[in-house]
């Protein structure tokens, strides 16, 4: 079983921790977790990194989820990674654009490492 | 159920009494999903909110208001080192942030289950004070209700304000 390269994209520390703690719990080998505050900053982290998952919040300051889409559908090198959104809100509209801008899923907030799990392992491939 | 009603161009939508036990089913759900805790009902209720720890969220758009959740550090302290390993509960601003969260969360929870609300009103991000020493103020005219739950006996209060 591979272990997978994850980045984690949100505002908050506190739910980057949450985010990671639920990968672990629902049974991802993680070799390397990175994170970032922002769009902007996980822009900058793709170009550095090569990721085999990106999790990311819709709402954050600087550059939020959907302009980090857009811009990360422009890299060459990151176009083939998988995106799965995280949102609290139960704003359809934001969830159909992000889908429509190439996230490949979504998870809505609360969630258990089940349903982390669930929306996540199918696109890894063979990594888990 | 509330239906919304003309304001400008938006539409404002008025509390409805079911709001209470759908927030208390909100609460339970996030509280459940994200720290494995079960909340249950009071058998007799303390009355005034207590505590010195208190998240808020604010409402804007088809509902103005905020949504307060309020408990002891001892009681935070418990929920962060559910959300986030033990190291958080010894840790003021992993606690402080881990109830913002849940705040948020019951928040979201809370707007996904009035369909008026769910595309209608955005949240703010979460604030939260630590300490007992303050009054919360909304300008009139305002409504709202608060209800509590227990973790384990201890209190966790819960309330809605809606203003205009």
């Amino acid at each position: 079983m591979k272990k997978i390269h994850v980045l984690i994209v949100d505002d908050s520390s506190v739910m980057r921790k949450i985010v990671e703690r639920s990968l672990r719990q629902a049974g991802l080998e993680l070799e390397e977790v990175r994170e970032a505050s922002n769009g902007a900053e996980a822009l900058a982290e793709v170009q550095n990194t090569s990721f085999d998952l990106i999790l990311s919040d819709i709402n954050m300051p600087a550059m939020d989820g959907l302009e980090f889409l857009r811009n990360l559908a422009n890299l060459p090198a990151a176009k083939n990674v998988p995106v799965v959104m995280i949102t609290t809100e139960g704003s359809e509209a934001r969830v159909v654009e992000a889908l429509s801008v190439g996230a490949k899923g979504y998870i809505r907030k609360p969630f258990t490492p089940e349903q982390v799990k669930e929306r996540v392992a199918p696109l890894l491939g063979g990594a888990q | 159920m509330s239906l919304p009603t003309s304001r400008g161009t938006e539409h404002i939508v008025k509390p409805d009494p079911q709001w209470k036990a759908l927030l208390e089913c909100a609460a339970k759900e996030v509280f459940s999903m994200m720290a494995g805790v079960e909340l249950t009902e009071f058998a007799e209720a303390p009355q005034e909110p207590q505590g010195e720890q208190t998240a808020m969220v604010g409402l804007a758009g088809a509902l103005c208001g905020m949504i307060t959740i309020r408990c002891t550090s001892a009681t935070s302290g418990r929920l962060a080192a559910r959300m986030l390993g033990d190291e958080a509960a010894t840790n003021p601003s992993m606690i402080s942030d881990a109830l913002g969260e849940l705040c948020n969360m019951v928040a979201g929870n809370f707007k996904s289950k009035v369909t008026q609300l769910a595309d209608h009103c955005m949240l703010s991000v979460p604030t939260v004070i630590c300490g007992e020493d303050y009054v919360l103020q909304t300008p009139p005219p305002n409504e709202g209700f608060q209800t509590v739950l227990s973790l384990e006996s201890e209190p966790i209060w819960f309330s809605l304000v809606v203003q205009g």
